[in-house]
C-alpha cells in the first residue's frame, strides 16, 4: 500500500513530461524555456502543501501527543525542503535566459529562499534533539512559527515591486493562457501532488520503521 | 497571584539581576562600539556609501546584539536549575513568556538607544529630525525581534549546540521584520514623512501581533517536560 502512490506518481510523471514537452504549445516570447513552468509552479505548490502538512502535524501533535503526528510533520518537512529546493533551482534555470541572471534579490525569490532556510532550520533542530518527546514538542513549536510566515510571503508579492510573473490560473479573472497550457499545468499539479503523497508516505513508513528498531 | 503579577515578578527578577550584575549591558555596549569599528573597516571612509548603507548597518547591529542578548534569556535558569522552578509555577505559563519578553525588550531598547546615539555621533547623521517616527519603527522592530527570540531562546537553551542553533532558527524568522524595519528606517533617514512608510509599519505591526500571539500560545509546550 505504501508503494502504490509512488508507482502511480512515476507513471504519471512520465505522462506529465510528455505533456509538458509535446502537448503544450511553445510560448511565443520566451520560447521553450517557458516549459520549465510545468515543473516550477507545481513544485512550489507542492512545497506549500508540504508545509501545510507540517503545520497540521505540528498542531495535531501538540493537541493529541501522538508520535504519528510528529512523524508526519517531520516527513512533510523533508519533502517540503526538497520541493522548495526544486522550485529555487528550476526558477534559477528559467531566470538565466529570461532575466539574464541566475538570481535576483527580488522580494518573492528572497522570501522563498527564506522559507527554504526556515525549514532547513526545522530539519536541523530535528537533528539536534535526541529525546523523541522533546524533539516532537520543539519542532512542533518551530513548525507553527515557520508556517505563520507563509502569509507574509504571499502578501509580499503584492506589497513590493517584483520581477516575478504574476499568477496565471489562481487569480480572480479568467486564466490568461491558451487552454493547452492551462491543461498541462493543471495536470502537472496533479502529478506533483501524487509524487508528494508518495514521498510523504515513504518517509513516514521509514520513520516508523526506524522508531521500531 | 494574578497573571499580570506573575509576569511582573519574572520581569522584575530579571531586571534586578541585570542591574546588580550588569553582566549583559556592559558587554553588549562594548560589543556595539566594536561593531561600529568593524562597519567602518568594512565600508571604508567613503561618506556617500556609508550614508546609503546606514539603515542596514544599524539593524545589523541590533540583530547581532540581539542574537547575543536574547540567546542568553534563559541561561541563568538553566545554569542554576531554576528551569524546574519555572516549570512548577502554577497557572498559565505564558505569563513567564510575557515577563521574559518585557525584560528582553527593555534590555534591547537600552542597547539600541546607545547604538543609535553612537551611530549619530560617529557617522555624523541627523537622527534628531526623524526621532519620533524612528522611535516607533525601532519599538515595533524590537518587539518583533524579541518576541521570536525569547521563544526560540527557551528552546535552544535546552538543546545541544543550542547557541549555534539559535541564530540559525531566528534569522530566517526575522526576515519580514528586518525587511520592513530597514526599509522604513531608510525612508525616514532620507527625510520622508511617516505616511510614506505606513505600509511597512503595518507589516511590522502585523508581524509583531502574530509573533507575540504565537509565543503566548506555544510557550507552555516549550517549558514543560
Amino acid at each position: 500500500v505504501t508503494h502504490a502512490p509512488g508507482w502511480l506518481a512515476a507513471v504519471s510523471l512520465a505522462a506529465g513530461l510528455a505533456a509538458g514537452f509535446g502537448y503544450a504549445p511553445r510560448e511565443a516570447v520566451q520560447g521553450d524555456v517557458q516549459r520549465i513552468m510545468y515543473l516550477h509552479v507545481p513544485s512550489v505548490l507542492t512545497a506549500y502543501l508540504a508545509f501545510g502538512l507540517v503545520l497540521l502535524g505540528s498542531i495535531g501533535y501538540l493537541a493529541t501527543r501522538r508520535p504519528g503526528w510528529d512523524l508526519l510533520a517531520g516527513a512533510a518537512g523533508e519533502i517540503g525542503v526538497l520541493f522548495t529546493g526544486l522550485t529555487i533551482v528550476s526558477g534559477s534555470i528559467w531566470g538565466r535566459p529570461t532575466w539574464g541572471t541566475w538570481w535576483t534579490w527580488d522580494a518573492r525569490l528572497t522570501l522563498t529562499l527564506m522559507m527554504f532556510f526556515m525549514f532547513v532550520g526545522y530539519l536541523v533542530l530535528r537533528g539536534a534533539v535526541t529525546d523523541p518527546a522533546l524533539r516532537a514538542r520543539y519542532s512542533a513549536v518551530l513548525g507553527i512559527c515557520g508556517l505563520v510566515l507563509l502569509p507574509f510571503i504571499h502578501l509580499s508579492v503584492y506589497l513590493f515591486r517584483t520581477l516575478h510573473p504574476m499568477p496565471i490560473v489562481l487569480k480572480p479573472s479568467a486564466p490568461s493562457a491558451p487552454p493547452a497550457m492551462v491543461i498541462t499545468l493543471l495536470s502537472s499539479f496533479a502529478v506533483f501532488t501524487l509524487l508528494y503523497v508518495g514521498f510523504v508516505m515513504q518517509r513516514y513508513a521509514l520513520g516508523e520503521a526506524s522508531n521500531d528498531a | 497571584v494574578s497573571y499580570a503579577r506573575r509576569a511582573w515578578i519574572i520581569f522584575h527578577k530579571d531586571l534586578l539581576v541585570e542591574r546588580r550584575s550588569k553582566e549583559q549591558t556592559n558587554a553588549l555596549l562594548f560589543f556595539c562600539l566594536l561593531l561600529l569599528f568593524l562597519f567602518q573597516f568594512a565600508l571604508g571612509p567613503d561618506r556617500e556609501r556609508l550614508a546609503s548603507a546606514l539603515p542596514g548597518l544599524l539593524w545589523l547591529g541590533f540583530i547581532l546584539a540581539g542574537l547575543l542578548g536574547l540567546g542568553r534569556s534563559f541561561l541563568a535558569e538553566r545554569e542554576n536549575d531554576c528551569w524546574e522552578g519555572l516549570r512548577l509555577t502554577p497557572g498559565d505559563k505564558s505569563a513567564i513568556y510575557l515577563g521574559k519578553l518585557t525584560g528582553n525588550c527593555v534590555l534591547m531598547t537600552a542597547v539600541e538607544i546607545m547604538l543609535v546615539l553612537l551611530f549619530a555621533l560617529f557617522y555624523n547623521v541627523d537622527l534628531w529630525t526623524p526621532a519620533a517616527p524612528l522611535a516607533l519603527v525601532l519599538a515595533l522592530g524590537t518587539l518583533g525581534l524579541a518576541a521570536v527570540g525569547t521563544l526560540f531562546a527557551a528552546m535552544t537553551t535546552q538543546v545541544r549546540a543550542g547557541e549555534l542553533l539559535f541564530p540559525v532558527l531566528l534569522l530566517p524568522a526575522q526576515v519580514p521584520v528586518l525587511l520592513a524595519a530597514v526599509s522604513a528606517t531608510q525612508a525616514l533617514l532620507l527625510g520622508q514623512p511617516l505616511a510614506d512608510v505606513a505600509h511597512w509599519l503595518k507589516l511590522l505591526a502585523g508581524a509583531d501581533c502574530v509573533y507575540v500571539t504565537i509565543g503566548v500560545l506555544t510557550f507552555e509546550f516549550v517549558l514543560e517536560g
